[in-house]
């Protein structure tokens, strides 16, 4: 009888709300352990930011109860993953996720055997029966599994070409989900067995108003343009937005405050708040000061060559530990920006920084390659 | 007897002497009780693995320091076995991926996950979680960092993670944006200076300004290497004053010799002299990057203002096919050939005029 009466109390509270009931669920467990991605990873399909096509999309499906194979890809921290664990979560309610939903991604084993074995196992696994009661009414309980393959871009292509036939054998009753970065790198035959959904690079206003409200949530205070800063540093990504705002919360919040309760820290921290400067602190972006002296070493003298200062400049700058890719990333702005320069040397320029980026991936020196890089543009600035 | 370089080594945050800015949020997170996973890169020398000692020390108690080195036997999904060494304590754990080359990912997917999925028994202990710290992250492989991602964010409640790298450039996105990126620049020469009088100092040997200058400028702001030159100079020379001369390793000697025959003689016959030289170098276990690189800065002072752009664009060149290839030497030879064929034209150039 007991467990009949745990199950009516857990019912209740799912009534009042699945999102507030997690989140304070977690909250009573260790307030402050959690990284904020994943204690604001979004609860429900409405609460996803900026991918309006997609929760339409998928919206519909909540209610038809029909789903399709699926292929999300686009950049990372634009909510995919989210997407996916939130239709899950929709869909089958807390207590069949765990008979309904398989979650593999790179960091489990995914060669073919498992391909073969443990997705093939599940897949054909029978349904079970949704506990009886009013569960039905609060979730859907579509009649088939969902088999979500994160990060599918790592998996081998063997792997992936012996998923074909499984897709179709078990679609009856299994749906997939393949998450990727790069739909390049998943080969045709899985691809054209999806529905496709890109998921863009989130806009200034959504992630404006999603790092705004759980900047609020937290107590954290926010100065002047430091929003603007986030958004900046983190390129559209916004885990990396929130990754940001969390250390550079803790920083403002742990100086102003070494001892007491987690809460009051927030508070007692509230004088300073979060500027840009500690932002971009935490986000490695390189100084305008330090960044103007490469690119006044680059311009080339009236006489004379250029060698020596480009030469000082970058060997303080790798001194320094600037990383290399930022550098570049920063470097490029400011060129390809500069109204000063001719279009027929911009795209001299951008062809240069296209081949330096392969070799830094490569993992060529970067002492030499950013060199290399400031010299050969300043040569093409030079008109040589 | 420990060298001075470790001897010396600071072991708490309150002991580093630069970079206290730093050093002050290194602590507050610490204390903060909520850590974030951490990628700290830099130059070599600067100080990211004292940084993150003493932070675990903050972090954890003097329990960090009392460490083991445990041997482990993995098996890859080929059934090859993976001898794998690992430096832990009860609640860190130290591991060097690279050791294993391509089979890293097997290492990361069953260590980390076997480190997460148990808790800490210890109820003594100041945090919850254990940290691992993996060295030379900038050498996992794609393969591993992926398998790094999704276990980041799942088993965050019981493990940290604390990345090394020299760069940020080989790590994919996907572990940046998950990451507090820290950034330990290297030492300025007053700074190198500071520690050396220091050091100095503890040993009971003179502190002799001049030389500790000359060799701040010697060690391209390295502090490792700075230390060094310091403990030779004073091991090989009986009195030491402020103009004692400063070694040069070795095989720094012998690139700059080739640097010199490379100007000099522009010949076949040169390059077969180069060569045995070269495997003399490699043979000695000199990475041939480092060669590459250190050959190119030699030449840079032997060639006119002109020239000293190209030498460097074929130095960027060939070092990423050393990076590319499987065989150094090829490309070093390569290297060679070109710098000759270069400078021969443009020397014939200036003739013309």
């Amino acid at each position: 009888m007991s467990s009949f009466f745990d199950l009516k109390a857990r019912k209740a509270a799912a009534a009042n709300g699945t999102l507030s009931t997690s989140g304070e669920k977690q909250k009573e467990e260790n307030p402050r352990v959690q990284p904020w991605v994943e204690k604001y990873r979004p609860k429900t399909l409405s609460d996803v930011t900026a991918q309006d096509h997609t929760t339409a999309v998928l919206q519909r499906t909540l209610q038809a109860s029909n789903l399709p194979h699926m292929l999300f890809y686009g950049p990372p921290g634009t909510g995919k993953t989210s997407t996916i664990l939130a239709l899950a979560k929709e869909l089958y309610g807390p207590e069949m996720l765990r008979s309904r939903v398989l979650e593999l991604n790179a960091s489990d084993e995914r060669g073919i055997s498992i391909v073969r074995e443990k997705v093939k196992d599940f897949a054909r696994m029978q349904l079970t029966n949704p506990p009886g009661g009013g569960y039905r009414a609060r979730y859907p309980c579509p009649p088939f599994k969902i088999i979500i393959l994160d990060e599918a871009d790592s998996m081998t292509q063997d792997a992936q070409s012996a998923l074909r036939r499984t897709m179709e054998t078990y679609s009856k009753i299994t749906r997939f989900c393949l998450i990727c970065n790069y739909v390049t790198r998943i080969i045709d035959p899985l691809a054209s067995r999806c529905s496709k959904f890109r998921f863009k690079s989130l806009d200034t206003g959504n992630a404006r108003r999603r790092l705004e409200d759980i900047a609020a949530l937290e107590d954290v205070v926010l100065a002047e343009g430091a929003v603007d800063a986030l958004i900046r540093c983190s390129e559209g990504d916004l885990r990396k937005a929130i990754t940001y705002l969390q250390s550079a919360a803790r920083l403002v919040g742990a100086t102003a405050a070494a001892a007491g309760d987690a809460d009051e820290m927030e508070v007692d921290g509230e004088g300073e708040g979060i500027t840009v400067k500690i932002v971009e602190d935490i986000a490695g972006v390189i100084p305008d000061a330090t960044m103007q002296k490469l690119v006044k070493a680059i311009h080339p003298p009236k006489s004379g060559n250029a060698y020596e200062a480009v030469a000082a400049a970058v060997k303080e700058m790798v001194a320094d530990g600037w990383s290399a890719t930022k550098t570049m990333t920063q470097l490029y702005h400011i060129v390809v920006y500069d109204e000063m320069i001719p279009d027929i040397k911009k795209n001299r320029i951008v062809t240069v920084f296209s081949e330096m980026d392969k070799r830094l991936v490569d993992g060529a020196n970067e002492h030499l390659s950013m060199l290399d890089l400031s010299l050969r543009i300043s040569e093409i600035l030079a008109g040589r | 007897m420990a060298l001075i370089v470790d001897k010396h080594r600071p072991r708490s945050l309150d002991d580093l002497t630069f970079h206290d800015e730093l050093s002050k949020r290194l602590r507050s997170l610490a204390q903060s009780g909520d850590f974030p996973h951490i990628l700290v890169y830099g130059p070599s020398g600067a100080g990211k693995k004292t940084r993150v000692v003493a932070t675990l020390k903050e972090l954890f108690g003097p329990g960090v320091e009392k460490i083991k080195i445990d041997s482990r036997v993995f098996q890859t999904s080929s059934n090859r076995k993976l001898e794998f060494n690992i430096v832990a304590s009860l609640y860190h754990l130290e591991i060097t991926p690279s050791d294993v080359g391509n089979y890293d990912r097997v290492v990361i997917q069953d260590l980390l996950k076997e480190v997460a999925q148990t808790q800490q028994v210890d109820a003594a202990a100041k945090q919850k979680f254990k940290v691992v710290v993996i060295n030379e992250a900038e050498h996992l492989t794609r393969d591993a960092q992926a398998a790094l991602r999704r276990t980041m964010e799942k088993y965050s409640p019981n493990l940290r993670l604390i990345l090394l790298a020299n760069s940020t450039a080989n790590i994919i996105a996907p572990i940046q944006s998950r990451t507090l990126l820290i950034r330990v620049g290297a030492p300025t020469q007053q700074e190198i200076c500071t520690v050396l009088a220091n050091s100095a100092k503890k040993e009971g040997w003179p502190v002799l300004d001049g030389l500790n200058k000359r060799i701040a400028e010697a060690s391209d702001r390295n502090l490792r290497r700075a230390q060094m030159m310091l403990e030779t100079i004073h091991a090989t020379n009986e009195k030491v004053t402020d103009g004692t001369a400063i070694p040069i390793p070795d095989w720094e000697v012998l690139v700059n010799q080739i640097a010199q025959e490379m100007v000099q003689d522009r010949s076949v016959a040169c390059i077969l002299k180069i060569r045995a030289k070269f495997y003399d170098l490699l043979s000695h276990c000199i990475p041939a990057s480092d060669v590459l690189r250190s050959l190119a800065f030699a030449l840079i002072p032997h060639v006119d203002d002109i020239m000293k752009s190209t030498v460097i664009k074929w130095a960027a060149e060939f070092d990423h096919r050393i990076k590319l290839g499987s065989k150094a030497i090829f490309h070093l030879e390569g290297f060679v050939a070109r710098f000759m064929k270069v400078y021969e034209e443009y020397l014939e150039g200036m003739a013309e005029f």
